[in-house]
């Protein structure tokens, strides 16, 4: 049914596209906040066992369902799964390997223009002279579309839709231009995140101020790699540790085995996927923990660090940081941060427009050019929403509760089904002994036959406890007291941020009910309007989807009675 | 730094490095595919 041959053209291309597509703004920001937030030391231990016991099996599960899959001509996940189980509901689990995509970039999208907004702000030296407080304000301002930072109107959708159009063009080129751009993104991504992890390992404590004279480098480095062995048992840490394997690895997404499924059968997965994997770690563990933490420890100490450490700090923190090293070093400190961080960014939101376009090229005999725009177009009606619906909160900082509902339940819960579904599938529907027959075809390396079994019990099991540690968070996190309480017949209580809770909107209930300002409850009932918005539009983007599957598959059925007769 | 910071970030950055230039090195040495491959940039 395809009309156009799509092919990777090496394989060097093909690892490095893939290893842009792992590695994204988390390597950089998340990573070091979650460290920062279980424990610093003790948090790289569970998440390097996660790693071997959930990331590399889950991206050996994901590149051999995508070769095996386009075998059969096969370029997206609803019928990738289709062809590996034989009930007819697996198409729909491979739903979610196009809807997640969508609403990820829908959002992600927008970040990324954030960054290439302030690699201009960095070049035209806008940060310089500010304080922490005014580069807080000024992407406060940023994000208030009213008001313009450079003297474009409505800025931020402006950079969005330049954003967006980009990605679009790269798309439309194909394989080709994807893999053109991770051979251009991921070297200099490499090259800019050396640069700044140099600064960060030799900043000592020359950064302390009179602001903060106790501040120094070494102890945001101290607090990372200090191994306390005590607080491994948490369960907490391995929760966090399990979750950040998906941001890191982009695995429960769909793209890798839209990029796999364009291999031929004979080629090596098993080697590419760990290259590719590790290429990742070394991002995230190597230049990820030397950059945002101890760079603000070293200018305001790590007890600012440890209370304000969160995404928000690469644009609200790391400019003024900059501007510290000077009008010359800070420029280029600010285009190398946000440059890589926009390398990062564009190389993963390009796999997630592949697997739309490898859908309707296969299903619906779209061209190349027109699959692109049709997911440019979506991607512009589901993400402008969250650029334009926002809340301004009390003390005046934006609230984007758009945007956080599409990366909970897209970015975070669609993962965790999807992973759990494709591992259960593969394991145990489609079976372990064909599904490690299929891993090992071709295999430039030995594999440890350990993993066969790693990959039939440990890594469904760990998935299962990821999938249930989010739908039943106990109250306040606290798993070992939620647990106690179980025996000791005081039931469970649900925290507001479990999946229950989230869908019941309870916490913003909680708050209504204790409000009251009018205002403040005008507020949370706008808010809750939001929350079902865009809901609303998540559901109604996934039944779409799960529709044009339905719609594919009656076409499959009609062409094979009619080839049939 | 402390000492058993630095010697924890050092082994484990180094194994990281080791097994990312380990792995990618071996992708580089592996032999080729004969024709059709994956991948067109060998193409006759």
């Amino acid at each position: 049914m395809k009309t156009e041959q799509d092919s990777w053209g090496s394989r060097v291309g093909l690892i490095l596209a893939m290893a842009g597509n792992a590695v994204g703004l988390g390597n950089f920001l998340r990573f070091p906040v979650q460290a920062v937030q279980n424990g610093g030391g003790t948090f790289i231990i569970p998440y390097l066992v996660c790693f071997l016991l959930m990331g590399i099996p889950l991206l050996w599960m994901e590149w051999s369902m995508g070769r095996f899959g386009g075998k059969s001509g096969n370029h997206s996940t609803p019928f990738i799964l289709d062809t590996m189980g034989k009930r007819r509901f697996w198409k729909y689990f491979g739903v979610f390997g196009i809807f997640t995509n969508i609403a990820v970039a829908s959002y992600y999208c927008y970040i990324e223009s954030w960054t290439l907004s302030y690699v201009l702000h960095s070049v035209v030296g806008t940060f310089s002279g500010m304080d922490q407080g005014q580069v807080a304000v000024f992407f406060n301002t940023y994000l208030k579309l009213g008001k313009s930072t450079t003297g474009i109107p409505f800025e931020a959708v402006v950079f969005y839709i330049l954003c967006l159009g980009l990605n679009t063009y790269i798309l439309s080129r194909g394989l080709k231009g994807v893999e053109r751009a991770a051979k251009i993104g991921v070297p200099l991504l490499l090259v800019f995140g050396a640069f700044l992890a140099f600064r960060g390992l030799t900043l000592g404590t020359s950064g302390a101020s009179i602001a903060h004279p106790d501040a120094s480098a070494w102890d945001g480095l101290n607090f990372l790699w200090t191994p306390q062995l005590g607080s491994i048992w948490n369960i907490n840490v391995w929760l966090a540790a399990a979750g950040q394997m998906f941001f890191t690895l982009s695995v429960g997404m769909g793209t890798i085995h839209c990029y796999s499924s364009y291999m031929k059968s004979k080629d090596d997965v098993a080697l590419n996927a760990v290259s590719a994997g590790f290429m990742n770690e070394f991002v995230e563990v190597v230049l990820g923990s030397l950059i945002v933490i101890p760079i603000a420890a070293g200018y305001l100490g790590l007890d600012w660090v440890k209370e304000n450490a969160g995404f928000g700090m690469a644009f609200q923190t790391m400019p003024y940081l900059f501007d510290q090293w000077g009008p010359v070093i800070s420029r280029f400190a600010g285009v190398f941060w946000f440059g890589l961080l926009f390398f990062a960014g564009i190389t993963s939101s390009l796999a997630m427009g592949t697997p739309w376009m490898g859908f309707m090229q296969d299903e619906y005999n779209f061209k190349r050019k027109a699959a692109a725009w049709t997911f440019g177009g979506m991607i512009l009606f589901f993400g402008l929403p969250t650029v334009l619906i926002y809340q301004i909160t009390v003390d005046g900082t934006v609230d984007q509760v758009f945007f956080n509902q599409y990366d909970y339940w897209a970015g975070t819960v669609s993962l965790v089904v999807f992973a759990l579904a494709e591992a259960v599938l593969f394991s145990w529907v489609f079976g372990i002994k064909k599904g490690w027959a299929e891993l090992i075809s071709g295999s430039d390396i030995k594999i440890p036959v350990i993993f066969k079994y790693i990959m039939l019990y440990i890594t469904p099991l760990m998935l299962i406890i990821v999938f249930l540690g989010a739908l039943l968070k106990p109250e306040g996190n606290d798993w070992a007291q939620a647990i106690s309480g179980l025996f000791h017949g005081q039931g469970w209580s649900l925290d507001h941020d479990s999946m229950i809770k989230m869908i019941t909107n309870s916490g913003i209930k909680e708050e209504l009910s204790l409000a009251t300002d009018p205002g403040q409850i005008k507020f949370l009932k706008n808010k809750i309007t939001i929350v079902n918005a865009a809901r609303g539009l998540l559901a109604s983007m996934f039944i779409g989807i799960s529709l044009l599957v339905y719609i594919a598959y009656r076409r499959r059925n009609k062409l094979g009675e009619e080839q049939a007769s | 730094m402390n000492t058993s910071a630095l010697i924890f970030m050092i082994v484990i950055q180094a194994t990281v490095t080791f097994f990312t230039v380990l792995f990618f090195w071996k992708v580089l040495k592996a032999p080729k595919q004969p024709e059709p491959d994956s991948y067109t940039d060998n193409d006759d």
